[in-house]
């Protein structure tokens, strides 16, 4: 058996604002671990076998790993910018594959039927034309000039506007979107999503944002995002198959699906299958 | 009419759906139920003791129960939906409030487990749906049979608000409805209802709106 690559990477495995003494137990990759905050303050993560992990607490969430990460967690530049607000969306579980997990939040064509009079309606259903392609320097998947037409982009748009979106993937279980910020048309909203591998058929996901909007209620950001995540939940527990498909074999992507193509293809030059079905069955 | 409201609380979407269904506005306070635990904290405990939402107020009135909540935006406003204009009705009716406590304690906290991570005996749960799942089901066919579409009637009532979330959302907690064919019928019944509104995990009806026309020029 080939040794799984994703074992080095940065995983989030817990809100840094609800880190206490007491700590949680949760899972990676199928380990058992355990996060809490230790007694200099710092987060402390231990393995199944009582190991220390490594661990950092970032974007609002302990980050730990069952390897030796050979890179610090990506950089989200915008993150540190002055007057974002930061908003912790919290966890939701959803028993589908991490990377279907990713997937399903690059995708732009579900909008108008599963986010609708929100993130997309009818008629208004054509993606047009958009740019992918994978970064050599960064190692990373991007996609942009992604524009869309919505009818309530965010909490705080008002009335339907074309929004336009930049995707980025730093890492397989990891993706972070650019958006059209309605206050602030210079500056881009962000809105990630972190992905928890607990299995290959099971995730923790966290999104979380750094947006400029400095009237919305926190409790109504917090809505708005969880509104549309647990929108696309039921859609992910019902995928067949259950893991995300590498082998071309079974799907006939079209144009939309470009930045898929491209997650899957970057994930498939990695290694990166923990989650993943190789050949089409 | 002020709702201290969680978008995920199927009890708070009772509360949404029935004022949608009636044409009642809500004055909508949303409430950080997850990730921030605000109704367990010091303002609204102090409303609520119990530490639960949906909480209404209306003037000097504070309801905690969504049942108690149902009653009286339909009293209020649509007493044809308190479905008691016979005494068998009016009994149904309860019959079915005082059952959709089993559906939040089952279903319900079947789902905050799997989705919210919340503690609990996920066998145990699904067990309990399951039986209370049957149960609605051989009532529903029993109407069927009386020839009404729903619960305790031929029209919607307040006992249909009462169950029909955490019934539509037992796929979250793990819990099918495949093997309820009156039950889907029942769903889809109420999703057709004029003025019927969505939440997270329960898709509107598609196929009612008419067919999108997109004009030459538009996109």
């Amino acid at each position: 058996m080939t040794r799984n690559t994703m074992i080095d990477g940065w995983y989030p495995v817990g809100l840094a604002s609800q880190l206490d003494a007491h700590g949680r137990v949760t899972a990676l990759m199928g380990e058992p671990i355990a996060v809490r905050r230790g007694e200099d303050g710092n987060a402390k993560v231990t393995g199944g076998n009582g190991r220390d992990l490594p661990a950092c607490i970032r974007y609002g969430h302990v980050w730990s790993s069952l390897g030796d990460p050979q890179k610090p967690l990506f950089a989200i530049p915008e993150a540190d910018q002055p007057g974002r607000r930061l908003v912790d969306v919290g966890v939701v579980r959803v028993r589908c594959s991490p990377l279907r997990a990713v997937e399903n939040f690059l995708d732009i064509a579900h909008f108008p039927f599963v986010h609708t009079d929100i993130l997309g309606a009818e008629p208004h259903t054509e993606v047009q034309n958009y740019k992918v392609e994978i970064r050599e320097d960064e190692d990373e998947v991007w996609a942009t000039q992604v524009k869309f037409y919505q009818p309530q982009a965010a909490k705080s748009a008002e009335g339907g506007i074309t929004t336009e979106y930049m995707y980025r993937v730093p890492a397989p279980t990891c993706s972070v979107l650019y958006k059209t910020c309605p206050p602030r048309p210079a500056e881009w909203d962000v809105i990630t999503l972190f992905v928890q591998p607990l299995a290959e058929d099971l995730c923790d996901v966290w999104p979380w944002m750094a947006l400029f909007d400095d009237e919305t209620p926190m409790a109504d950001l917090i809505h708005f995002q969880q509104t549309i995540f647990v929108q696309d939940r039921s859609i992910l527990e019902n995928q067949i198959p259950t893991l995300l498909p590498l082998d071309p074999g079974m799907e006939i992507p079209t144009r939309a699906d470009l930045t898929s193509v491209a997650y899957r293809r970057w994930l498939k030059r990695h290694g990166y299958t923990y989650g993943a079905q190789l050949v089409a069955q | 009419m002020k709702l201290y409201d969680y978008v995920l609380s199927p009890s708070c979407y009772k509360v949404r759906l029935m004022a949608a269904l009636i044409g009642v506005t809500l004055d909508i306070r949303p409430v950080d139920f997850h990730p921030g635990r605000e109704h367990r904290g010091p303002e609204l405990m102090a409303l609520n003791p119990a530490g639960s939402i949906p909480i209404l107020e209306d003037g000097d009135l504070v309801l905690t129960e969504s049942s108690a909540m149902l009653v009286y935006l339909a009293a209020k406003t649509a007493p044809q939906w308190l479905g008691n204009d016979t005494v068998g009705r009016a009994a149904r009716v309860q019959q079915w409030l005082s059952f959709s406590h089993r559906l939040t304690a089952s279903l319900g906290a079947a789902r905050l487990h799997e989705m919210l991570l919340r503690p609990g005996n996920i066998a145990d749960l699904r067990e309990q749906g399951i039986a209370a799942l049957r149960e609605l089901e051989a009532g529903l066919v029993e109407q069927h049979i009386r020839g009404q579409r729903f619960l305790a009637s031929d029209r919607p009532t307040i006992a249909d608000i009462a169950c029909f979330p955490y019934v539509a959302l037992a796929p979250d907690g793990g819990v099918s409805l495949d093997p309820s064919p009156a039950i889907r019928l029942w769903s889809r019944a109420v999703r057709s209802l004029e003025g019927f509104i969505e939440m997270p995990g329960i898709h509107r009806l598609h196929e009612l709106t008419p067919a999108p026309v997109l004009e030459v020029g538009e996109a």
